[in-house]
């Protein structure tokens, strides 16, 4: 095993069926607590699925969820978010009818009763913590070229604003471990390089654990330093980019598709 | 100079007063339709609330106001009924005025409560159950008012003191648009509308959205048992029909009509709707006929709102956009 220190999360022979089908079978996966992580596999092949079982969408049929130590499976996906793991979504999920500024805020939420007796006073501190909220709104914008986009409602904005948007808004959130459904989805080289840039830049500057799911392998191979490979829900292979690209068993399952890499 | 939301309140609250002053020159009709329209706006404007700005499709807004109404009226006929004989001069007192609010409160509560208990278990599942939920709702409330004898059953409730006036009910209407104006512009309150926009992102990023819809639900039911009870007091005369199925389309019609999550708009949906059936008398009986082919050709024409539409136009004209929509 590659993860030396002790990992952020970790998944114990997890499996979810919907149904009859097994869509994630007695999966064990792990990622360290710097790491960016790629997890790739063919369409259907249940990256998806494991996205929803580590926010709590959908719980293990079986297995566990560990994050830093503590079971989470079982805990509804809001106790799971604030706990420190923020996704995108692969079929963009933005709060449409709000501002990218709205959208972003959404994350700073307070607790709801004091927030709302707050706000109902409307005293000094409720003025001086929307300012706070505000500024610090503007700067997460700001890092990620969105800021003159503030007032513009979300569900106006470019598909690669769009997807640019959900990733500032789970960022928003302060999670230590982000979890990115197929950001590079529908983007131009121009922007995937950004992308890629940006990621990067997460990374090692809010030093959040990354897991990566994509079917653009100059992505994925480009900054992952390990990569799981899944086929109907099994982990099928796992390394460094170059070990998993070579691996026997990653190539059949994309025989038929493109070639992993290059 | 810029009036903040709060001097806004007192504001309002002071004018309220202090029309309250001036309307003994009114003619009695037009003050009582002055009343009808603000407890029609405190019920459309909570109801904006749930409907609007948390999107959850509440269809019982009139069973929480007949909870309001029975409760406060039940309280304040047996405070009256006991104390107006003891002391003279009660009427005028200010202990009627002490007992008015504890009783209106009480009807608030209570209705708030009841939206606790109806709310907290449907509103965890998804869709359109909780319509039905509190269209079923509704209905028992009128049932079990119908049977309950002691408070008039099907007979009605009378002979509850007049203690509504102009400024209690526009006091009312001040509070209630300041709540849910200060709620919504706000980092929490912002919540309400991510819920309404996906459930599912707005879980993603921490928020509890059980515990939002319920709010919501909780505080509109608040305020529309304030309005079942202003209406009691203005009335004097309450009945489980006041308070069935098309009394709630009332509300959701106003609701609709002036925009779902638009409180201006709201608040002239329900002043035009309150106005209309007397303006145009004959049309009164066909009331709830022009109600459903509103609704009809709203829903096919502008489902954002028939005023939330001509306000976006009306904008348009008046500053020729640079560019983009609203902020
Ligand atoms: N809610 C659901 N109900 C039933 N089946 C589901 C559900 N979600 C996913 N599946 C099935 O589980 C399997 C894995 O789906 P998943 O979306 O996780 O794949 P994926 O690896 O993300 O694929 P893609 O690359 O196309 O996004 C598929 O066969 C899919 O049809
Ligand atoms: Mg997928």
């Amino acid at each position: 095993m590659i993860v030396a220190e002790s990992p952020i999360l970790a998944l114990e022979q997890c499996t979810v069926r919907f149904g009859g089908l097994t869509a994630v079978s007695e999966l064990d996966l792990q990622i360290g607590g710097h790491e960016l992580l790629g997890l790739i596999g063919p369409n259907g092949a249940g990256k998806t699925t494991v996205f929803n079982l580590i926010t709590g969408v959908y719980p293990p049929a079986a297995g566990r969820v560990r994050f830093r130590g503590h079971p989470i499976h079982g805990l509804p996906p809001h106790a799971i978010a604030a706990r420190g793991i923020a996704r995108t979504f692969q079929n963009i999920r933005l709060f449409k009818s709000l501002s990218v500024f709205d959208n972003v805020r959404a994350a700073f939420h307070p607790p709801l009763f004091q927030g709302m007796a707050s706000a109902w006073w409307r005293g000094r501190e409720f003025y001086a913590e929307d300012a706070r909220v505000s500024a610090q709104v503007r700067e997460v914008l700001g890092l990620f070229e969105l800021d003159k986009l503030a007032g513009t409602l979300a569900g106006e904005l470019s598909y690669g604003d769009q997807r640019r948007l959900e990733i500032v808004r789970a960022l928003a959130t302060r999670p230590q471990l982000l979890l990115l459904d197929e950001p590079a989805a529908g983007m131009n080289p121009a922007e995937k390089a950004r992308l890629m840039k940006w990621i990067q830049f997460i990374k090692d500057k809010h030093q959040t654990a990354v897991l990566l799911v994509d079917h653009d392998m100059q992505v994925i191979m480009g900054i992952c330093e390990r990569i799981v490979v899944l086929d109907y829900g099994v982990k099928i292979a796992e390394g460094t980019p170059a070990e998993v690209r070579r691996h026997p068993r990653v190539i059949e399952a994309y025989l038929g598709e493109d070639h992993v890499g290059d | 100079m810029k009036i903040g939301p709060k001097s806004g309140l007192a504001l309002a609250l002071a004018a309220a007063v202090g029309g309250s002053f001036l309307t003994p020159r009114l003619d009695a009709y037009f003050l009582n339709i002055l009343i009808d329209v603000g407890v029609n706006i405190i019920l459309a404007v909570s109801l904006n609330l749930i409907n609007g700005y948390a999107g959850q499709f509440s269809l019982g807004h009139a069973g929480f106001m007949a909870v309001g109404a029975y409760t406060a009226a039940g309280l304040s006929t047996l405070v009256s009924a006991n104390l107006l004989a003891r002391f003279h001069g009660f009427e005028h007192s200010c202990w009627a005025f002490g007992c008015f609010l504890l009783a209106l409160l009480a009807g608030g509560l209570l209705a708030a409560l009841t939206g606790f208990l109806v709310g907290a278990p449907s509103l965890r599942l998804k869709g359109d159950y909780l319509a039905i939920v509190t269209l079923g709702f509704g209905e028992i409330i009128r049932v079990l008012l119908q049977n309950f004898e002691s408070l008039g059953g099907a007979r009605g409730l009378s002979g509850i003191p007049p203690w509504a006036t102009f400024g209690w009910v526009y006091g009312w209407v001040a509070i209630v648009i300041f709540t849910v104006l200060a709620l919504v512009h706000s980092t929490s309150g912002r919540g309400f509308l991510a819920v309404r926009d996906d459930e599912i992102a707005a879980q993603a990023v921490g928020i509890n959205t059980t515990q939002y819809k319920v709010s919501a639900f909780v505080i509109g039911a608040f305020f529309a048992g304030i309005a079942g009870g202003l209406y009691a007091h203005s009335k004097q005369f309450i009945s489980p029909e006041g308070f069935g199925f098309m009394k709630s389309v009332e509300i959701v019609v106003m609701v609709i009509l002036g925009g779902m999550g638009n409180t201006a708009g709201v608040i002239l949906a329900a002043v035009v709707l309150t106005l209309l059936p007397e303006v145009l008398r004959p049309v009164a009986a066909y009331r709830m006929i022009l109600y459903s082919l509103l609704l009809i050709v709203m829903m096919l024409t502008c489902p954002r709102g028939l005023f939330t539409a001509l306000g976006e136009r009306a904008k348009g004209w008046l500053a020729r956009p640079k560019n983009g929509g609203p902020p």
